[in-house]
């Protein structure tokens, strides 16, 4: 049983039809790529499955269960995490902070016990306290826990991302570019941790990327998306030798 | 982390404890003058209306300017527990609030998809609906007023805001408090996080105004009368200006811009008509030197007075 289901997935902006007919299905545990040209439907693809926006038709199945009409909040209580393309992180927010509100929605303490500060308050801030910091630690930003996250150099902010979308516990963590604005070094290290989170967390990750070495670096198996349509599949090396795709990237050769 | 009881709270209680003190005292040996005790009652209610607002306005960041009328709800409900049905003071002062949470959570819920300039419309006509619906019942009196019997001391009104800022507090420095938090800083990101961002707007809005309905059930029971003029949107904009003036997104902001508020109207009290003039120059005065209110969303806090590891208290504890 394949993990994420995506079946003859479709959404239309009025006439336009941004994604249509996408055949998606990612088993436990694969690395997978989605890329494709600018405006390929790539991020409306990351909008449809994490509920930012509603199919038009088709059907996405989490661990087997229809995601249809699911709030955003939900998606991320099922177990499905996302990172931005531009980040969004709660930016005037310490970093122990954004990555604390991760993990609310697992927080063991009621309302009341907020208002009264029963001990059941101590105990779950207690505990978030510690879980948020062994995440830090594990990103390296543990020694930068109090500072304030816009203060952050932007690979850290980056980082620091990935590490809030990790502390909602998720079991699939989809990845919008990633690597957008990142030096080769920054990149080549972001391959590594991604690689690494994966085996440290057993995740499996879908992510969306511009940059080619990085796909081809950590993905095995690649979906191409063109004009809202998959038009190749595989893994890197028959991606990199399909003559479709160098016709979406490169345009058609003038003999 | 850790330590339930730190040096800084320790310094606050003892300095909440001598403030109660000093007026106290005074009012038992009768050398403070009645003005200054009538305006002490009014900064305390103040302060639990700009505290409350600033749940709303400056941690969740849906900006609201209904508040006198849920300040109004309060009032009348205290009122009409104690004056028509005989009941004691602590139970008309829980039935206001309770009424006007409830008011809240009704008015939040379909006005809370609102954003911006839309909710605050929304809300300032909901505080002129609930001051025109009093204006008209017979049964509060009307435009004449309802008399309440004084029964509100000094004790009661400082009390009672230090119960309500401290509930407020622990509010805010919860993960409760910090989902309403990230609904401010970025709503999208605060959804794909895993927020309801619309229960924890609702429950911003509800607690706010069951605040905003304790502080009326006070103000019910000292002014000895209430009209439904009193809660016009003036009133709701006199708690903006302090909640702005203090900055929003801060606590103690919000105490320093009620005490700060209310003394320069009580000082001013001799000349009504300036009044607004001096309001309206403060703020142009702090938007063009300070727009983030007088202590932004920063704490004022007592951290010199700790020693190192203390410095984050209020992020930490």
């Amino acid at each position: 049983m394949p993990l994420l289901k995506i079946e003859k997935l479709s959404k239309s902006f009025g006439g336009l039809k941004a994604v249509s007919n996408l055949n998606i299905e990612i088993n436990e545990g694969e690395l997978i790529g989605l890329i494709g040209p600018n405006g390929a439907g790539k991020t409306t693809a990351f909008n449809l499955l994490t509920g930012v926006y509603e199919q038009t038709e088709g059907k996405i199945l989490f661990q087997d269960k229809d995601m249809r009409g699911l709030k955003p909040y939900h998606v991320t209580q099922r177990g499905m995490a996302r990172t931005f393309q531009n980040i969004r992180l709660f930016s005037d927010l310490s970093v122990i902070d954004n990555v604390k509100i991760a993990y609310h929605q697992r927080s063991s303490y009621g309302i009341f016990s907020a208002f009264l500060r029963l001990p059941s308050y101590y105990v779950g801030e207690e505990e978030m306290q510690r879980k948020a910091m062994e995440l830090l630690k594990i990103f390296n930003l543990d020694h930068k826990a109090e500072e304030i996250a816009k203060n952050l150099p932007y690979g850290e902010q980056r980082r620091l991302e990935i590490a809030r979308a990790l502390g909602t516990e998720p079991k699939l963590l989809l990845l919008d570019e990633p690597a957008a604005g990142m030096n080769p070094q920054e990149t080549h290290d972001l391959m590594n941790l991604i690689r690494w989170i994966r085996e440290k967390f057993k995740l499996t990750i879908l992510l969306i990327e511009h940059d080619m070495s990085l796909v081809m670096g950590v993905c095995e198996r690649i979906y191409v998306l063109d004009y809202g349509m998959i038009i190749a599949q595989g893994a890197p090396d028959e991606i990199k030798s399909n003559p479709k795709v160098i016709e979406a990237y490169l345009g058609e050769e003038v003999v | 982390m850790g330590k339930r009881i730190n040096r800084q709270s320790v310094v606050t209680l003892l300095g909440v404890l001598l403030v109660y003190a000093i007026v106290q005292g005074s009012i038992l040996m009768d050398i403070l003058p009645p003005f200054v005790a009538l305006t002490l009652i009014q900064v305390c209610i103040f302060i639990i209306l700009s505290t409350s607002l600033n749940l709303i306005n400056g941690i969740t960041g849906q900006f609201s300017i209904g508040h006198a009328g849920f300040m109004a709800i309060g009032a009348y409900m205290a009122a009409i527990v104690v004056v028509k049905f005989q009941g004691p003071l602590m139970l008309a002062l829980l039935a206001g609030a309770l009424v006007s949470a409830l008011a809240g959570f009704l008015i939040g819920l379909p006005t809370l998809r609102l954003k911006g300039d839309y909710l605050a419309i929304a809300t300032l006509g909901f505080g002129e609906i609930v001051r025109i619906i009093f204006l008209n019942m017979e049964y509060v009196g009307g435009a004449s007023g309802f008399s309440v019997p004084k029964t509100i001391t000094w004790t009661w009104a400082f009390w009672l805001m230090v119960i309500s800022v401290v509930i407020i507090r622990n509010f805010i420095y919860s993960t409760h408090g910090r989902a309403c938090i990230s609904i401010r800083e970025n709503e999208i990101a605060a959804d794909v996080m895993g927020i309801n961002t619309t229960k924890y707007k609702i429950m911003a809005f509800t607690i706010g105004a069951f605040f905003a309905g304790l502080a009326g059930g006070i103000y019910a029971n000292y002014l000895y009368i209430i009209q439904p003029l009193t809660f016009s949107f003036l009133k709701s904009f006199d708690i903006l200006v302090m909640v702005v003036l203090g900055g929003l997104g801060s606590l103690t902001g919000s105490i320093l811009g009620a005490v700060v508020m209310t003394v320069v109207s009580a000082a001013l009290s001799g000349w009504p008509e300036w009044r607004l003039v001096i309001t309206a120059i403060l703020l142009i005065v702090m938007m063009i030197f300070r727009p983030k209110g007088l202590l932004g969303t920063k704490e004022f806090s007592l951290s010199f007075l700790g020693k190192k590891g203390e410095k984050n208290a209020s992020s930490k504890d």
